[in-house]
């Protein structure tokens, strides 16, 4: 029966070539507008650490004053002071924990008569690598007492590398950055997590790049005063100079816990150390929040504001495609009124004029996919070339592949009931005697 | 015109009744929020900017040691003024739409601290002696800052400079004093104060933020010695004719990089920087206008789709009418009021919508109340847009002889 179908529709879409190439047009162009924002939209709001993200907590404490504070309405901002974040850190009730700022160094050039340059940076603490699953190619972090000593140690990317070593094993010689010799400890395989999660709300941006070029111990950068790319002050600021105790917020600090009793042991020690700090005087507010990477990103807002208001724009519009892909079938199938008065005649029953109709949408949304496809692969070129930081992040993959032609067979399933079901409903003997 | 017998035949074909109305309501609602979101962009993109914009070159020089690059900068500064084409030169903190923000919170009362909740939040610009002239400021009261006060400015360990004058923009005059004059009077914040000398036009901050377009022209400007710079002094701006900028631009990165081979250069034009600021801006803005136009040719389409089957359907009607003395135009008009009606209701449907999802982006994303008058003016370009859809199938439908009515199909 299904042949049949198929021969009866392929051959009702041919008599009328102009309405059947108006519908897989509006329909291909409604769905090419939903893949390609859908696969933005997922490509931003992906998880860039699978297979741990539930594992890692983001901490945070409140060293705001008093001012504009009312108890259990406050949110702690998202950085911390210097005192707090080693206090975690030092603390080691983590499996793992870290703590994070971005900076930039300039880095002097192996070679002569070659510019310095600049980089973009981190600045943290021994346990990164391995609370973020950072791949070494050649060596491996420093110790936690290159980070108390502030040793002149380094981790490189793996493109810094291959810029300033021809790629070569790096680990042990000099590089001279911020015209201060530090010593390569380890060379990173390419690493560049989207969003660049651990580093939200530090400064710099979220997405795209080749990832960060050099890691350097948080207490070196300190004592070389090299400034976070993000300071916010919470009470009068006297020296500038000593931002280890100055009262700004600056730090990120990262914790990997194993388990439930974990976390909820983690939250009462946090509870515990803010309750003590406004004991102490040094905080007023005990709020407390430890979110998990996913959480954090989604509370965060990473995703931009602009590709979800264009992926909210290409649903509407499909669903205006779907409208108008409704009128032209109904518009269709009323025509044929008289064909299906003589088919129901003959024997036909109604489910079988049903199915029938339904076959013709479905390959309409079939033909509507394999054109929205192209038109989604359009739409991401021209995403690619966009300025936006994620652009080149902007692909196909499988799953969307796929999930164009369920969207497609969907949605002209859907515009094709209503028509399918007039149509069955189309009385024989009226139509017969017309003629 | 009679509408009663176009209602009558409306109402016998609900179902496609109903569609175009629907349809053309969601695309009313969608086209009304997204020319807004153009408009909101178009006016951000084109927001005035009080210097000479379409003079600016700069040249970036990081990366010198910080107690030198201070002492360093009259001697960068005349090497500068040496190239041709160059008519000022000078050297500031940061620059107008450069991201490179230094916030700071002032009140107008001498306890006033930066944590305060009616503080007013600036962004600080540093100033270089001649700086003034080389941006372009524009001054519209008082007077801008003298040598002295040059002279007597400097960072010491505090993040706000050691000195007591300030220039301030009309929006910060406006806030702080509003319906005074800002000349002589004094902001505040623990333990630094300072007094405006002046009163220039709006410049933009460094970073404008989403907080409404006042906000956006918070700046002040304070001067700063060379030799007190403390590094916070390393972007060279260049003024010259519009034509010379590219050619002062690159001379001016080579001599920097010369007489600074530790230091790292980076030169651009102002206006590109500018440009760079709200490119994803401009790209959203375009997007927006292709779905929109694609929109427009998609309801477009269906109006036509589903009137000429309609006009199909009515031959004999037609044929009929015309039999019975009805003219073409008559017939034209038939198909015409029948569009505007449904149009009608359409965007009736379609304004009620359109307020509706504004105040839902409203609650959820970053978006401002739309005025009033976005509706009717999408209102109307529906109305016009079915008007031209259906002119080709009621063309149609005017072309039908009476004869057809005798035919027995």
């Amino acid at each position: 029966m299904f042949g049949y179908y198929l021969d009866l529709a392929l051959r009702s879409l041919k008599r009328n070539k102009v309405l059947t190439a108006l519908m897989v047009l509006s329909l291909a162009l409604g769905i090419g507008a939903c893949i390609t924002t859908t696969t933005v939209l997922r490509l931003l709001s992906g998880d860039p650490l699978p297979q741990k993200s539930d594992r890692l907590f983001y901490p945070q404490v409140d060293p705001n004053g008093k001012q504009g504070y009312i108890a259990g309405q406050t949110e702690p901002p998202s950085t911390m002071p210097y005192i707090d974040a080693m206090y975690l850190l030092h603390a080691r009730r983590a499996k793992r924990q870290a703590v994070v700022a971005l900076t930039s160094g300039k880095i002097a050039p192996q070679r002569a008569n070659e510019r310095p340059f600049y980089s973009d940076g981190v600045q943290t603490t021994a346990d990164f690598f391995g609370l973020f699953d950072a791949p070494f190619q050649y060596g491996g972090s420093w110790t936690a007492a290159d980070d108390e000593g502030g040793a002149q140690v380094i981790v490189i990317a793996g493109f810094l590398n291959q810029k300033l070593f021809g790629g070569a094993n790096s680990v042990g010689r000099t590089i001279r950055m911020n015209d201060h010799d530090f010593r390569i400890v380890g060379v990173l395989k390419p690493w560049s997590p989207q969003p660049r999660f651990y580093a939200l709300d530090l400064g710099g941006h979220d997405y795209g790049g080749d990832g960060d070029a050099m890691f350097l111990p948080l207490k070196t950068a300190i004592d070389l005063k090299m400034g976070p790319q993000d300071l916010e002050c919470y009470d009068t600021v006297t020296n500038m100079d000593d931002l280890a105790a100055a009262p700004c917020r600056w730090l990120g600090v990262w914790v990997e816990l194993p388990d439930q009793a974990a976390v909820a042991d983690y939250r009462m020690f946090l509870a515990n150390y803010a309750r003590e700090q406004v004991a102490q005087g040094r905080f007023s507010r005990d709020e407390t929040a430890m979110l998990d990477l996913v959480d954090w990103l989604r509370h965060e807002q990473v995703v931009p504001d602009d590709v979800r208001l264009q992926a909210g724009l290409a649903y509407g519009f499909l669903l205006i495609c779907v409208l108008n892909t409704v009128g032209l079938l109904l518009a269709k199938c009323l025509r044929r009124s008289r064909e299906i008065g003589v088919r129901r005649a003959l024997g036909a029953t109604r489910g079988a004029v049903f199915a029938q109709f339904m076959v013709e949408a479905a390959i309409v949304g079939l033909v509507g996919g394999v054109l929205g496809l192209g038109f989604a692969e359009l739409g991401l070129f021209g995403i690619r070339h966009q300025p936006a930081e994620y652009a080149s992040l902007a692909h196909l993959d499988v799953s969307m592949f796929l999930f164009t032609f369920v969207v497609a067979l969907l949605a002209s399933l859907v515009a094709g009931l209503l028509p399918a079901w007039r149509a069955c409903a189309v009385a024989p003997a009226p139509q017969l005697k017309a003629s | 015109m009679e509408i009663r017998p176009i209602l009558a035949s409306l109402r016998k074909h609900r179902i496609p009744t109903v569609l175009i109305v629907l349809e053309i309501a969601l695309t009313c609602a969608v086209l009304c929020n997204a020319v807004f979101m153009i408009g909101q962009r178009v006016a951000a993109i084109r927001l005035p900017n009080a210097i000479d914009e379409r003079n600016l070159s700069m040249v970036t020089l990081g990366g010198t040691d910080e107690k030198t690059s201070g002492s360093d900068i009259p001697r960068n500064l005349a090497a500068l003024r040496g190239i041709p084409g160059v008519q000022s030169a000078a050297v500031v903190s940061t620059l107008p739409l450069s991201h490179n923000n230094w916030g700071w919170s002032f009140g107008t009362r001498p306890d006033a601290s930066t944590f305060d909740k009616k503080t007013v939040n600036f962004s600080l610009f540093f100033l270089g002696e001649g700086a003034e002239q080389a941006l372009g400021l524009r001054l519209l009261e008082g007077r801008f800052f003298n040598a002295d006060d040059y002279a007597g400015s400097s960072f010491g360990s505090a993040p706000l400079p050691e000195t007591h004058v300030t220039l301030v923009t009309r929006s910060v005059a406006e806030r702080l004093w509003p319906g005074q004059s800002a000349l002589g009077k004094t902001y505040y914040s623990m333990p630094h104060y300072y007094t405006v000398v002046g009163v220039v036009a709006d410049v933009l901050r460094p970073n404008i933020g989403s907080q409404g377009e006042d906000w956006s022209y918070y700046s002040a400007f304070f001067p700063l010695s060379a030799g007190g710079s403390k590094g916070n002094l390393r972007r060279y701006v260049l003024h010259s004719a519009p034509g010379d900028r590219g050619r002062v631009m690159r001379a001016a990165e080579q001599k920097l990089a010369a007489l600074n081979p530790n230091g790292v250069t980076k030169g651009m034009l102002y206006t590109d920087m500018r440009d760079q600021y709200f490119a994803d801006m401009r790209s959203m803005a375009w997007m927006l206008v292709l779905v929109c136009a694609v929109m427009l040719a998609v309801t477009a389409f269906g109006i036509v789709g589903l009137t000429s089957f309609w006009v199909g359907q009515r031959r004999r009607q037609i044929g009929i009418r015309r039999a019975v003395g009805a003219s073409r135009g008559h017939i034209m008009q038939y198909f015409q009021t029948e569009n505007f009606l449904l149009s009608g209701a359409g965007v009736v449907l379609g304004m009620a919508l359109a307020y509706g999802i504004n105040l839902y982006l409203m609650r959820h994303y970053e978006t401002a109340s739309m005025p009033w008058y976005y509706l009717p003016v999408s209102a109307v370009a529906l109305w016009a847009l079915g008007q031209l859809a259906v002119l080709g199938p009621a063309l149609r439908a005017a072309a039908v002889p009476p004869v057809v009515a005798t035919r027995s199909v």
